[in-house]
């Protein structure tokens, strides 16, 4: 039943992308990759991380794409005929894009066994259950603490540092954005 | 003593850098190089009669070395810098030192009035230095250095009035020609090397008999190399032709240069290598050969030459073709024999042409006029006028000519007789001792000559000029004088058998220890009895006819001066120009050359490859590089994506496998 | 679950992102492609965290604050940009020329 779900979202995932990136109005552009977005955070959920999720449509669907559709009608942009490249650019764009995503598709292969056994360095299949003890540490968190407060654990004791360091860097980026976007500086 | 031989050189080494100083600093401080200058080599010569002393009194059973510093120790080659004091080179250091300081003190009064007074006593004390690195050498390296060093020395002295350019030319010839010779030396050392594991030639003498195969290829082309060397410092056939030029230099300079010692170190260097030429017949023969015929060939340029000092050069470069002749054929004693004898004779009589150029010269001056001071043709009587002088050159010319008791005569007759002598067992000796008395005729008759233009005769100098000629001063008769008393005393050296009194075969004892090694390849008998005595007659009586038929020939007509006089048809114009060897060598050598350097090297190869491909095609080459990295750099970002992608995929590549 | 999947469709919207950003001129919806390649790699951190922990979780968590702030800085670089040329077309865009 998952799998019927997650096939259906992930086709929606890439026809939503393939349409984001060959509409020339840009609106629409940004509306398909939004589309995206939501497909994705569907996987998200279905992957037990509902809290990614829920922040992927909050924060990535619902504030940066946003701040993308203020930018463009604030640019009154139209759509150019000429917005998109020519055919030499999209064979050499194509040749590179099968260069670099062919390795990656090898991953497809990865089953959790063949994970748990690469991470103990076993011969043959490994079981996750004992290779991985994250996973179901994982699991036990979240029902024990609910959602939120599974990963809250790691953020504030593991993770600390990168935590306050990002929020600096927020604070930052808020003063760089509001400098760079003056007129008159 | 025989430690401190080094001080030989020391000292002409110090004397040359205080008249070096001299020379720059306060050059009209004639006073003190007059001092300096000729001290240094007197002091020398006083070491070298010291050591000679030492050696008498105790006999060297070996060569003594005496090493200074370590010089090129390079793996398996260890040079030293190091001094071998044998018979042999004490011989040498005695002439060279002894007819150096007569030279020097002559110097003094021929060159007073030279602006360049301390530079030439500077050149000539490094001149002096340089000689005795050459004979006092323990290896072929240092002899070597010695032979580059007077190579240059006689170089900067022929070119000493470089203001002329005929004399930078004179120099710059001496010097190229030298250095062909000089490559044969350097690649005959190269074989030595390879051959025997050693260059010092005390260990030449013990290793070539082991390791070389007697008449072999590689003794006989190491000798032969050698000689190569030794027909360009000593003016044999094929590199003569510096010679006669080097006489652009000042008359001194051709005295001890030309005639007494640099170009008699070609001699000395076969008699050094007396084991390699030994186990070489081939090259005995190639040497003989081209001495006897450079011996003739000199003497008929000679016959007809009108400058006296080239006459006088042309004798040298015959007389060394005799010396050639001896250690060619084995007569290493001999050849040495005549070696000093042809420095006392030789010495006198370029000194004493010295002494009639300077009254010449001086006659001239006194009347502003422009004739040659050195043509004979303007000479003529001068017996009246400088007397001394006459007398001492008649003595050289009996000498030269080989006129008993006189010290030529001892030392032709010897090397003449084993010439002969090998002739009874290989026939082309004989042919080499005829040309040898041929050559003998010819000296005679071309120094009368000489005697009749100059000092007999009507003077022809002019009867203005005729006032001013006149004896010269003491310092500089004085050396003619020593060297006069050589030229008779001198065959005292090494008395053949026959002669009743007095001590016998002096020098046959002292240098047999240095030609002992060769005695095993090379045995040689001088003739006895009967043939000895018609070889002595014969020899006598060439002189005689020869001496005395270029006095009548020469003054059968009255001889026209200089500026009148015909110019030379036929035979005579041959002989005057030198068989044209000269223009040949230009012709077929040296414009082919420069042909070729002008044409091809330097504008082919230096301008075209070197500089148009090299240099400028590489900076060509690099612009073009920089510009094609520049069309990287687009501005564009999509072109920028593509580049950082390529990059990307080619890491994920390599990382992914 | 879902691992192998999961991965392969992170390389898919990975691939397609990077064809978008080599195939369009506007600035604005090339910014829009690398925002998908950035989710495409949310995706597999994701996949993976089932297996590894909640670190995987966390990181992505990090990944999307971080690319909040880049976008809010890029859009404001973008925007000054189009103030001086007028166009947001890369063509116009190469002062960098050398």
């Amino acid at each position: 039943m998952t799998e019927v779900v997650f096939y259906i979202l992930a086709g929606f995932a890439v026809l939503s992308a393939i349409a984001c990136i060959l509409q020339r109005n840009p609106v629409a552009s940004a509306m398909w990759l939004v589309g995206t977005m939501f497909a994705l955070a569907g996987i998200y959920v279905l992957l037990n991380a509902q809290f990614i999720g829920a922040i992927q449509v909050l924060v990535y669907a619902g504030a940066i794409m946003v701040l993308f559709l203020f930018v463009i009608m604030l640019l009154n942009l139209t759509n150019d005929a000429g917005d998109l490249r020519g055919w030499p650019t999209r064979l050499i764009g194509a040749g590179l894009v099968v260069a670099i995503v062919v390795p990656l598709l090898t991953l497809g292969r990865y089953t959790p066994h063949r994970l748990a056994s690469e991470v103990t360095a076993a011969a043959g299949f490994g079981d996750p259950a004992v290779a991985l003890p994250g996973g179901q540490a994982a699991l036990a968190a979240t029902v024990d603490k609910g959602v939120v407060g599974a990963m809250a654990v790691p953020l504030f004791q593991q993770y600390l540092v990168p935590f306050e360091i990002t929020s600096i860097l927020l604070l930052t980026a808020a003063v760089g954005a509001v400098v760079l976007a003056k007129r008159k500086l | 003593m025989i430690q401190l031989i080094w001080l030989t050189v020391a000292l002409p080494l110090v004397g040359f850098l205080v008249n070096g100083v001299l020379a720059f600093r306060r050059p009209d401080a004639k006073g003190a190089v007059s001092v300096v200058g000729p001290a240094v080599v007197i002091a020398s010569f006083g070491v070298a009669v010291a050591a000679f002393l030492e050696a008498l009194r105790s006999p060297l059973e070996a060569a003594v070395i005496v090493p200074l510093w370590q010089w090129l120790p390079v793996g398996a080659l260890q040079i030293d810098l190091a001094f071998q004091v044998d018979q042999l080179s004490l011989v040498m250091l005695l002439v060279v030192t002894g007819v150096g300081s007569l030279i020097h003190l002559f110097s003094v009064g021929y060159m007073k009035a030279d602006p360049g007074y301390a530079r030439y006593f500077a050149y000539l004390n490094l001149f002096v230095a340089f000689m005795l690195i050459l004979v006092l050498g323990a290896s072929f390296p240092v002899l070597f250095i010695g032979w580059e060093g007077v190579g240059l020395c006689s170089y900067l002295l022929i070119g000493f009035w470089y203001g002329e350019k005929a004399n930078a030319d004179a120099g710059k010839k001496a010097f190229i020609v030298n250095r062909i010779g000089d490559f044969g030396a350097l690649v005959a050392m190269f074989l030595t090397w390879q051959a025997l594991g050693t260059l010092s030639f005390a260990g030449i003498a013990e290793k070539a008999p082991q390791l070389l195969q007697p008449g072999g290829a590689v003794v006989t082309a190491i000798t032969l190399l050698l000689f190569l060397g030794c027909t360009g410092k000593s003016a044999q056939i094929p590199l003569y032709t510096w010679l006669p030029d080097a006489m652009a230099g000042p008359t001194p300079v051709s005295a001890l240069i030309h005639a007494a010692t640099m170009v008699t170190a070609g001699v000395y260097l076969v008699a050094r290598s007396n084991v390699l030429f030994a186990m070489a017949p081939v090259s005995q023969t190639v040497v003989a050969g081209v001495g006897a015929l450079t011996a003739l060939f000199a003497a008929t340029i000679g016959l007809r030459q009108y400058d006296i000092k080239k006459v006088l050069a042309y004798s040298t470069v015959s007389q060394l073709g005799y010396m050639f002749l001896g250690v060619g054929s084995g007569a290493y004693v001999a050849g040495i024999f005549h070696l000093a004898t042809h420095a006392f004779f030789k010495a006198l009589l370029f000194l004493g042409s010295g002494s009639v150029i300077h009254a010449m010269h001086h006659a001239y001056h006194a009347t502003h006029s422009h004739q040659d001071a050195q043509d004979m043709r303007n000479m003529g009587g001068l017996r009246k006028h400088l007397p001394w002088t006459f007398a001492l050159m008649g003595i050289a010319t009996l000498a030269i000519a080989g006129i008993p008791p006189f010290a030529g005569f001892f030392s032709k007759d010897e090397i003449l007789a084993f010439a002969y002598g090998r002739g009874e067992a290989e026939p082309i000796w004989k042919l080499f001792w005829g040309m040898g008395a041929l050559a003998a005729l010819l000296t005679a008759f071309y120094m009368a000559r000489l005697m009749a233009m100059t000092f007999f005769g009507e003077n022809r100098t002019g009867a203005k000029e005729r006032e001013h000629l006149h004896e010269a001063p003491w310092i500089m008769t004085g050396p003619l004088l020593v060297l006069g008393i050589l030229s008779v005393a001198g065959g005292l050296l090494n008395l053949p058998a026959f002669i009743p009194a007095g001590p016998h075969h002096l020098l046959d004892a002292w240098l047999e220890p240095v030609l002992e090694p060769s005695r095993q390849f090379l045995k040689l008998e001088s003739p006895h009895g009967g043939t000895e005595t018609m070889l002595i007659g014969l020899a006598v009586a060439i002189a005689v006819v020869g001496l005395f038929f270029g006095y009548r020939l020469t003054l059968a007509r009255p001889i026209p001066a200089a500026p009148d006089a015909p110019p030379e048809r036929g035979i005579w114009k041959l002989l005057n120009r030198k068989w044209y060897v000269d223009e040949l060598y230009d012709e077929f050598i040296v414009t082919p050359l420069v042909r070729i350097s002008r044409g091809f090297l330097w504008k082919t190869v230096d301008q075209g490859i070197i500089d148009g491909a090299g240099a400028n095609g590489s900076a060509w080459l690099s612009r073009k590089l920089g510009w094609l990295g520049s069309r990287l750099q687009t501005g564009e970002v999509g072109v920028y994506v593509i580049l950082f992608l390529l990059g990307a995929a080619w890491i994920l590549h390599a990382v992914v496998r | 679950m879902l691992l192998g999947p999961s991965l392969t469709l992170s390389a898919i919207l990975f691939a397609i992102g990077v064809f978008g950003v080599l195939i369009r001129r506007n600035a604005i919806v090339l910014f829009m492609c690398i925002e998908l390649m950035l989710n495409a790699v949310n995706l597999t951190f994701v996949a993976l965290a089932q297996y590894h922990g909640l670190s995987g979780q966390v990181l992505v968590f990090f990944v999307m604050t971080v690319a909040a702030a880049e976008a809010a800085v890029g859009l404001a670089i973008i925007l000054s940009v189009f103030r001086h040329k007028q166009s947001v077309d890369l063509k116009y865009i190469n002062l960098l020329r050398g």
